[in-house]
């Protein structure tokens, strides 16, 4: 079946079965392996994108049934010069990854709590990230990189 | 893993998609929000022979809060029902339990409707339908449209009162009676896992604020929610009777998560804080 959608602003289609996973239409019809995949279940949060600005599971997502919707990966989430986004800076500010591979999930899951919560309490950041594990870090400066992206976001505003 | 090859039906209104349920039958399954279905065939536990993605039929994402209650279209995504101020204003019970459900990545993508179909006995939401005496709308080719109060909807684990045919088309949540409040408290393991064992309560008061009638429902202690009526209990201004009550009246079982035994004492704390925190909100209401 033909799938298109619009991905970080750009119309992309491939022709696939149905079976296949949102995941592995960006990574592997699309070539955009920026998506990481860990557990195929729902529990790590790593496949995490953005569907019309909410994150989802792309992994429990099938491509045919999102067919025509708009998709943001964390290939999208730096400006069109490649500046990386607010969120994206501060990460590596704090240091909020190690390996990585976890990180393009806590990126989407991230932009889109601050863009419904300009300044999220330190309860609804924990609630916030609790979707999404990291086998590295300890949290704790995911925790701060999500505080400083507020204050990155509201003092570029 | 991936899932397994099946076929697929994308119907776009409703009677097409009891045509396509009935015709694929037995081998056929539905897929709401797929937050459920798909980590099944993920790990190839479920291999339907076609998949009827209900996703874009037209009429099923609606959500009505009305004096009656809450009425919520089988593709209205727990996400959009949690933040609604209308259906909290109407059923708070409704918000109160889907903030336990999940993440919220999980939230935007499944149903509410989903959910009780699905019947997980650790599920908050099948409690709520439960204690509140809801009634799921189903619909299929044969047998029209018919409603199906809560106590005969959930007949075991993963268990419901509706056919292959089946199409649960929306959900009813009855709105609250004046004086009521309502509260549900759970254990899980981390913050969006399957509850250890969950409680939802419903409490009313009289006028001259004594207890007119308090309900519980369980969920994640039995096959389906329990619930359990515990008006003299609590009438008489005993939380740890009802507690009690409610502890001999749970068939928990062990697993790899916790004991029988300690579900059993998790219910009457949390059935001791339901209680509490609804009388609260009924006083207040
Ligand atoms: C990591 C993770 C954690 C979770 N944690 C929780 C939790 O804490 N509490 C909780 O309650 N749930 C939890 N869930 C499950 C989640 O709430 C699901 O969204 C829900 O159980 C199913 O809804 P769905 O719309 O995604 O249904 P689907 O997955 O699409 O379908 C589930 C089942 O119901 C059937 N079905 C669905 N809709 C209909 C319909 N309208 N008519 C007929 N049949 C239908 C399907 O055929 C299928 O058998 C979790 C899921 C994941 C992945
Ligand atoms: S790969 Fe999707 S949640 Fe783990
Ligand atoms: S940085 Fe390695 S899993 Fe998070």
């Amino acid at each position: 079946m033909l799938v298109t959608l619009t991905v970080n602003g750009v119309r992309r289609g491939a022709s696939v079965p149905p079976r296949r996973l949102l995941s592995d239409f960006l990574r592997h019809d699309l070539a955009l392996t920026g998506t990481h995949v860990g557990c195929e279940h729902g529990v790590c949060g790593c496949c995490t994108v953005l569907l019309d600005g909410e994150p989802v599971r792309s992994c429990l997502t099938f491509a045919v049934t999102v067919d025509g919707r708009e998709v943001t990966t964390v290939e999208g989430l730096a400006r069109a010069d490649g500046e990386m986004s607010p969120v994206q800076r501060a990460f590596a500010e704090c240091h909020a990854l190690q390996c990585g591979f976890c990180t393009p999930g806590f990126l989407c899951a991230v932009t889109a709590l601050l863009r419904d919560d300009p300044a999220p309490s330190e309860r609804q950041v924990r609630e916030g990230i609790s979707g999404n594990l990291c086998r590295c870090t300890g949290y704790q400066n995911i925790v701060k990189a999500v505080h400083r992206a507020a204050d990155l976001i509201a003092e570029e505003s | 893993m991936k899932p397994p090859p099946f076929g697929y039906r994308a119907p776009r209104e409703v009677g097409q998609a009891l045509a396509d349920i009935a015709a694929v039958g037995e081998d056929g399954k539905v897929l709401a929000g797929g937050q459920s279905l798909i980590p099944l065939l993920n790990m190839r536990l479920a291999a339907p022979g076609t998949v009827v993605d209900i996703n874009r039929v037209a009429g099923l994402d609606t959500l009505t809060a009305g004096p009656d209650g809450v009425r919520v279209g089988a593709l209205t995504r727990q996400a959009r029902v949690e933040r609604s101020e209308e259906a909290a204003a109407v059923q708070p019970l409704l918000r109160q339990a889907l903030r336990l459900v999940a993440h919220p990545a999980i939230r935007n993508r499944g149903t509410v409707v989903g959910s009780l179909v699905h019947a997980d006995p650790a599920a908050e939401l099948p409690a709520v339908l439960a204690v509140l005496d809801g009634s799921v709308r189903l619909a299929s080719v044969a047998d029209g449209e018919r409603d199906v109060p809560a106590r005969e909807f959930f007949t075991g684990p993963l268990e419901v009162a509706a056919g292959p045919d089946d199409l649960a088309v929306s959900a009813f949540f009855p709105a609250l009676p004046p004086r009521t409040g309502t509260a549900f408290h759970e254990v899980s393991r981390r913050h969006g896992d399957f509850a250890l064992a969950g409680v939802a309560a419903v409490v009313t008061m009289r006028a001259d604020l004594g207890l007119e009638e308090a309900r519980v429902a369980c969920a994640g202690v039995g096959p389906v929610p329990i619930v359990v009526d515990v008006t003299a209990e609590a009438g008489a201004g005993d939380r740890a009777a009802a507690a009690h009550t409610v502890r001999e009246r749970i068939e928990p079982e062990d697993d790899v998560h916790a004991g029988a035994a300690y579900r059993r004492h998790l219910i009457g704390v949390l059935t001791e804080r339901a209680l509490a925190e609804a009388s609260r909100r009924a006083a207040d209401a």
